[in-house]
């Protein structure tokens, strides 16, 4: 046994968040660690690395006893950890950023020929073309988590942890990052995956072991564990949305009642000029590959991006969308990606984060009560159940599924009519990942208007009423009724375009 | 309000302590009495004598909030000081003075506010800017001389007393006591918490942050038109060299001894103003003690340096664990890393 953990407890004021948890770690396996948010994940990871200390328990790295002390500490000792969020630091080269800390010297002053010659050494091997020289802030999150793995790999050596290392990857990039894990494996190292999406686990883990409220409820080969199985692990109870398969009518408005028009809004280098009409309690998915101009029509059409030609308009006329300022006045909201750094105000309460939108609107000569934010912040944290001790806790104690609730909370508070949601499920956990396609259903039912961007394309189905394809920052297929199928969406993001002569001529 | 008085408590245990260690040395301290119609004493002279940082620190406890910070204030009010002395010697009297000086820390803060806001230069940087240019402007306001003036209405502002009180303590009180209800009272509070915490998230909240944050800076410059009139009617007189200078380092460590981020995010003015009567009671109680006026910086230096200590987030903790091991109580209390998660 590489690594070995035995009865691991970890207590917090008020909770007991690993309570006795054994796992256990080959050389050579990927061991695929699964859980609700709040399961203890992070705190069993933690533990490892030494950024928390346990209560009780023993660790052994290699037969013999360790007990580290620092992230520092366990790095040295073999245990390297990459994270979803990476965290190295983009305003660095990629070369300073893989020999930080341990850069090669000459004479006392860094050697850079040296330093990038290690560090394209570092990097051979993973299969990517890198410019060791370029700010690695200039590469997309894949790269960055190949180089982040790259240096743990080097540092480290035995232990590997992927802490949900393809949140935020396309399709094509965590294939490259499975090869790069596979190879790893080959290479006799322990691998421990976390990860939301099963199919991932699946495809790459050897065993998986399953949290739930801090105890260990069961570790299995994948080969031949069942699906269904493994979620009854994770929530505790037989769930019915699975076998259910919560299918969906794919019912597309009527053109003639559809009442929100964008013609031609697009913005050079962003995204291709595009139409888009929406009617009254339509969900619209769009889908396409990371980086296909997903994201970039939703900036489009929230006004982050300005467009720079087209209009909107509704049955009033025209509507400016110049900023979000001017797209939250148009009844539109936008819940974005990456919520950490574009969604919540982390050092704000969950009561403030829900009345923030509102209160923007209102502006800011008239405040919302305190009694009438009091109201929206329970009845949201009831409605969406959002997992907080009360509504004056900062939100960036909350854990990922619910800061994004908070999100969807402040939006919702506003009632808006046509509500963006990108990757609204991303980095969450099953249970919430459901109630979120819940809420959807159920807004809609109410007449607001939903355009979703996912990468699941399972999650589409399972919600739109019609879906856009977007590809290489273009509209290129609209898919409607019993076109709304995984297999359809995928042919029309591979497929090679028809008409892109015609459109580019 | 016990919230409030929950925020400011460390501030008014650290002024206790320290009115308390001036006591010894200077026993009278406390001591005040009433003649010729105002009163008289040392804490009531450290009330005036605090008016130009405290009204400074109101300004610059917003710009902090909003993760800014506003270097010029101490230029601005040089400006703004000359503004006023030039217009009551050119004959536009006490309303033309106050509203030239006024107009003039608006304009301060809106050039800055543009700089930061529209042109996205960093605070520091931008309002270095004015830091520099700013007495630059205020001696060819006074034409290179100390431009004196004799006019009773606008020296009131400086020496003037209602009910015993001195104006610029009343001057302070008042302007804290109004900008604090107008944040407070309104959104704005919130808005320029959210923007300070995180710009882009509560810009795509619909948020105007743009607007928002030349507000902040106007503000800033307001309050520095406000102890600029102060400092120029005490003296009556326009020091364009001497007035407010290095006041601005004065108002950050005032609204940093109130516990506010510079960091940007929540803030507290009553905090910011305790702060700035902190100061003010370093420097007067110093020369009461009657150290040699050589000691005073260093003395100054080390007891703010024991105040930040004391404050600091990391030891806050250690203390709290020496409290609990002293009570010989379990741990309980408070989570200081991030509760536990998943």
């Amino acid at each position: 046994m590489l690594l070995t953990i035995r009865s691991l407890t970890k207590t917090f004021p008020g909770t007991r968040a690993l309570d006795s948890v054994d796992f256990d770690l080959r050389a050579g396996e990927v061991h695929a660690l699964l859980g609700e948010n709040g399961a203890g994940k992070s705190t069993l990871i933690k533990c490892l690395t030494g950024a928390y200390q346990r209560d009780e328990g023993e660790l052994t790295l290699d037969g013999a006893p360790i007990s580290p002390q620092s992230t520092l500490e366990a790095q040295e000792l073999g245990i390297g950890t990459v994270y979803q969020e990476v965290n190295l630091l983009p305003n660095l080269t990629v070369a300073e950023n893989l020999t930080f800390g341990r850069q090669p010297t000459r004479f006392g002053m860094v050697d850079g020929r040296a330093m990038r010659r290690q560090a394209e050494e570092m990097l051979s091997g993973y299969g990517v073309d890198v410019d060791v020289r370029r700010d690695l802030g200039t590469y997309s999150v894949a790269i960055q988590q190949i180089v982040a793995i790259a240096r743990a790999v080097t540092l480290s050596g035995k232990v590997l942890i992927l802490d949900e290392p393809t949140a935020s990857l396309d399709s094509r990039e965590v294939a490259m990052l499975f090869d790069v894990v596979r190879s790893l494996r080959e290479q006799g190292l322990g691998i421990i995956f976390i990860s939301h999406f099963l199919d991932q686990v699946f495809e790459i883990s050897d065993r998986v072991t399953v949290l739930r409220n801090g105890c260990r409820v069961a570790t299995d080969d994948i080969a031949g564990l069942e699906r269904l199985r493994l979620i009854e692990h994770m929530l505790g109870h037989e769930l019915e949305d699975e076998t259910r398969e919560g299918r969906h009518a794919h019912v597309p408005s009527d053109p003639s009642e559809r009442t929100l028009h964008f013609e031609g809004v697009g913005r050079r280098g962003l995204i291709e000029p595009f139409d888009l009409s929406v009617g009254r309690g339509e969900v619209i998915g769009l889908a396409g590959l990371l980086g296909s101009g997903r994201t970039e029509s939703a900036e489009v059409l929230f006004g982050i991006k300005p467009t720079q030609t087209g209009t909107a308009r509704d049955e009033n006329g025209e509507i400016a969308l110049r900023n979000p300022r001017e797209a939250v006045a148009a009844g539109f909201g936008f819940a974005p990606e990456d919520r950490k750094t574009d969604g919540i105000v982390a050092d704000l309460s969950v009561r403030e984060n829900i009345a923030l939108a509102l209160q923007a609107r209102r502006g800011w000569a008239r405040p919302i009560s305190r009694a009438e934010q009091n109201r929206l912040a329970d009845h949201y944290i009831d409605r969406l159940d959002i997992r907080t001790s009360d509504a004056e806790k900062a939100v960036g104690d909350l854990s990922g599924g619910n800061q994004q609730k908070v999100v969807l909370a402040r939006w919702l508070a506003m009632n808006p009519r046509f509500f963006i949601l990108d990757e609204p499920t991303r980095g969450i956990d099953v249970g919430a990942h459901a109630e979120i396609l819940r809420l959807i259903e159920e807004v809609t039912a109410d007449g607001m208007s939903i355009l979703v961007i996912s990468s699941e394309l399972d999650e589409l189905v399972a919600v739109a009423d019609r879906v856009i394809v977007v590809r290489d920052r273009r509209h290129v297929a609209q898919l409607t009724g019993a076109e709304v199928e995984t297999d359809t969406i995928v042919r029309a993001i591979a497929a090679p375009d028809a008409d892109s002569d015609e459109e580019a001529a | 309000m016990p919230r409030v008085i929950q925020r400011v408590l460390p501030q008014l245990l650290t002024l206790a302590a320290l009115m308390a260690l001036v006591s010894v040395f200077f026993p009278d301290f406390l001591e005040i009495t009433y003649s010729d119609g105002r009163l008289v004493g040392p804490v009531i002279d450290i009330l005036k004598r605090g008016a130009p940082v405290a009204l400074l620190a109101i300004g610059m406890t917003l710009v902090i909030a909003t993760r800014g910070i506003d270097l010029s204030v101490g230029a601005t009010m040089a400006i703004c000081g000359a503004c006023s002395a030039w217009a009551i010697s050119a004959g536009y009297g006490l309303a033309g003075a106050l509203g030239f000086a006024m107009l003039a820390g608006l304009a301060a803060g809106l050039w800055n506010g543009a700089l930061v806001a529209v042109f996205g230069i960093q605070p520091i940087v931008a309002t270095l800017i004015l830091m520099t240019a700013g007495r630059g402007v205020a001696q060819l306001i006074t034409e290179g001389r100390i431009l004196t003036f004799n006019h009773e209405g606008l020296a009131f502002f400086g020496s003037g007393d209602i009910l015993g009180v001195p104006m610029p303590t009343l001057i302070w009180v008042l302007l804290g006591v109004l900008v604090a209800l107008l944040v407070r009272r309104t959104a704005l509070g919130l808005l320029i918490e959210a923007i300070g915490i995180n710009r882009r998230a509560s810009t795509l909240a619909g948020i105007n942050s743009r607007v928002l944050l030349i507000a902040v800076y106007m503000a800033s410059g307001f309050c520095a038109a406000w102890a600029g009139i102060v400092a120029t009617a005490d003296i009556r007189g326009a020091d364009a060299n001497n007035s407010g200078l290095w006041l601005e380092l004065d108002a950050i460590l005032a609204v940093v001894i109130g516990g506010n981020s510079l960091l940007g995010g929540r803030f507290s003015i009553a905090a910011s103003l305790l702060g700035a009567m902190i100061i003010q009671t370093i420097d007067t109680g110093i020369l009461l003690a009657g150290f040699p006026s050589e000691f005073n910086l260093v003395i100054k230096a080390a007891l703010v340096l024991v105040i930040l200590v004391l404050q600091s987030p990391n030891l806050a903790p250690r203390f709290a664990r020496i409290a609990r091991r002293r009570r010989g109580t379990p741990a309980a209390g408070k989570l200081t890393t991030r509760e536990a998660g998943e």
